[in-house]
């Protein structure tokens, strides 16, 4: 290995730390000082340092200790040279030190403390902010995403993410959106909203390949939620949700195109994030105490068991959505159970059930897509142009659109083989349930 | 301790007598719950938007027009000023409200100024 190489991993690492360090570190500098910009800053700071220090003596044992540590100096200090922070200083003198002792050396005794990462996903997810400013502070603040990087995530300016993130650290000063896990009254409906912020980003993250990180940045983020809040199923029904589908990522697509569940090449599926995530959907089933998580992940589990599309148990799966759609009686829910109802009853029922939920959904290209895949199975080649077509129209994204227009190019094909073998059923498209 | 406006956004008042004292009840009901808690600072309803003057001072003299500011659907009827210790406190004190006067309202914190103490 050659010196340089040498160095450059060095400095991969320390960023690698540096991205592991920054939530906890904010954390636990918000609940010393109570103000999240002076947190950032401090550790910004404390970054600096240890950039240059960590690359020549190497990266301390406790590297989210040291970084704890040496912001708080940093903090104190700035704080002793202004007025402001002198007053403000001598009301924090008693807590800081009643918690950090004279013990805590430079190599940190001062481990980030868990609960705060708890307590700070909570405020960064709190209700009473936009959904998009909760994701935004989330991937900030505890996900040690830069500005820019956010910004590129949402494909928003840097200088407009900037804006946005004040905005939101504004509202929780002013409003005093507490720095705590909400009562047990609350914490049903807090915890939905944390959830569904961290299922956000992980699901943007699928959206665009540009965008993978994200998804990472997700698991990280609910893997740490899981261990935070042990006692929370749904919790751990996210992170094997995630799992589950990250483990089929390899399969999804070919070329930049969509490949369906029915084609992906199932040896390409991570068996590790599949054991995981089905470990964790079996210790779920035996605490009895379903969400829409939960059984979310089931779903998945039962298609990541099946070694082909032919042979998944797709009765189970009907099942799972019944009760799914019990629990979440959402149109989308209803949308994926009719796909799954097509692999039991046959396309024919699934489309009566589809035409059932067409009005509630007839922006949503999925819902033309599975009309278009039923419609075809069917036989209905100028109805089922028409679907595919629609959904085409409707698609957000490159990846959905080249798909359609190959289902449309299939539809052609389909009508060339048919006049010499008729009534031939084509492939189904499982589209949404296959994601 | 921070103080907040919980600001009652109230479209087709009472109007004949029994209807106002069957909303008052449950109003006044929770004022006093807020004033035994000593989270009652300041509050009261406000006069239709019928009632209200738009001042402005152009060149040096008043110029006045009839209100209200904005024509809307919904209006400020009335107005709580609360101690609370933060956003979930007055929240939760923001339900009481909504489920006693049985219509949407809007949590602001309120920033002392001058002579008032927060």
């Amino acid at each position: 290995m050659t010196p340089t190489v040498a160095a450059g991993a060095e400095a991969t690492a320390v960023e690698r730390v540096f991205r592991e360090a920054y939530g906890p570190a904010v954390a636990t500098l918000i609940r010393i000082f109570g103000d999240i910009t002076l947190a950032e800053d401090a550790v910004q700071e404390a970054f600096v340092v240890a950039s240059d220090r960590w690359r020549r003596d190497g990266i301390p044992p406790n590297p989210a200790g040291w970084i704890v540590t040496s912001a708080r100096n940093r903090a104190i200090d700035d704080l002793r040279r202004s007025a402001r922070g002198r007053e403000l200083h001598e009301q924090l003198g008693a807590v800081a030190t009643a918690s950090h002792g004279p013990g805590a050396d430079e190599w940190g005794e001062d481990a980030p403390v868990k609960d705060d990462r708890l307590r700070l996903i909570f405020t960064c997810c709190h209700p009473s902010l936009r959904p998009e400013h909760r994701v935004a502070l989330t991937l900030r603040l505890l996900g040690g995403l830069s500005v820019d990087e956010v910004a590129r995530s949402f494909l928003v300016s840097e200088p407009a993410m900037a804006k946005r993130l004040v905005r939101a650290k504004y509202k929780i000063k002013a409003a005093k959106i507490p720095y705590r896990v909400p009562d047990e009254a609350d914490l049903p409906s807090r915890l939905g909203s944390v959830l569904s912020v961290l299922y956000l980003i992980y699901n943007t993250g699928l959206d665009a390949p540009e965008r993978a990180s994200l998804r990472s940045e997700a698991v990280r983020l609910a893997r740490a939620l899981v261990e935070l809040m042990p006692d929370e199923p749904e919790a751990a029904g996210l992170l094997a949700l995630m799992l589950l589908s990250e483990s089929r990522v390899p399969a999804r697509s070919a070329e930049g195109a969509l490949v369906l569940l029915r084609d992906q090449d199932r040896t390409t599926w991570d068996r590790s994030m599949i054991e995981e995530g089905q470990a964790i959907v079996r210790a779920c089933i035996r605490r009895g105490q379903p969400g829409p998580y939960q059984l979310q992940a089931a779903i998945q589990a039962v298609h990541c068991d099946a070694d082909s599309f032919e042979a998944t148990d797709w009765a189970q799966i009907v099942e799972l959505y019944d009760q799914l759609l019990s629990v979440m009686p959402t149109p989308v829910v209803a949308l994926n159970r009719a796909i799954a109802i097509a692999e039991v009853e046959g396309p024919r029922a699934a489309l009566t059930t589809l035409d059932e939920i067409a009005s509630d959904l007839d922006s949503y290209h999925l819902l033309h897509a599975a009309r278009g895949t039923m419609l075809r199975r069917l036989g209905q080649r100028n109805a089922a142009r028409e679907a595919f077509e629609r959904a085409a129209h409707l698609a957000a994204t490159e990846t959905d659109r080249r798909f359609l227009a190959q289902q449309i190019e299939e539809l052609a094909e389909d009508g060339a083989l048919m006049e010499h073998r008729p009534g031939r059923s084509t492939g189904s498209s499982n589209e949404a349930s296959a994601r | 301790m921070s103080t907040y406006a919980v600001e009652g956004e109230v479209e087709g008042a009472p109007s004949t007598p029994e209807e106002m004292e069957a909303f008052m009840e449950p109003v006044a009901a929770l004022e006093d719950e807020m004033e035994a808690s000593g989270t009652f600072v300041f509050g009261g309803a406000l006069h239709g938007p019928d009632a209200a003057t738009v001042l402005r001072v152009s060149d040096g003299d008043p110029v006045m027009t009839d209100g209200p500011f904005v024509e809307a659907k919904e209006h400020i009827a009335g107005f709580y000023i609360i101690n609370a210790d933060d956003l979930d406190a007055a929240l939760a004190w923001g339900r009481k409200v909504v489920e006693a006067i049985d219509h949407p309202i809007e949590v602001r914190p309120f920033r002392a100024t001058g002579r008032v103490q927060a």
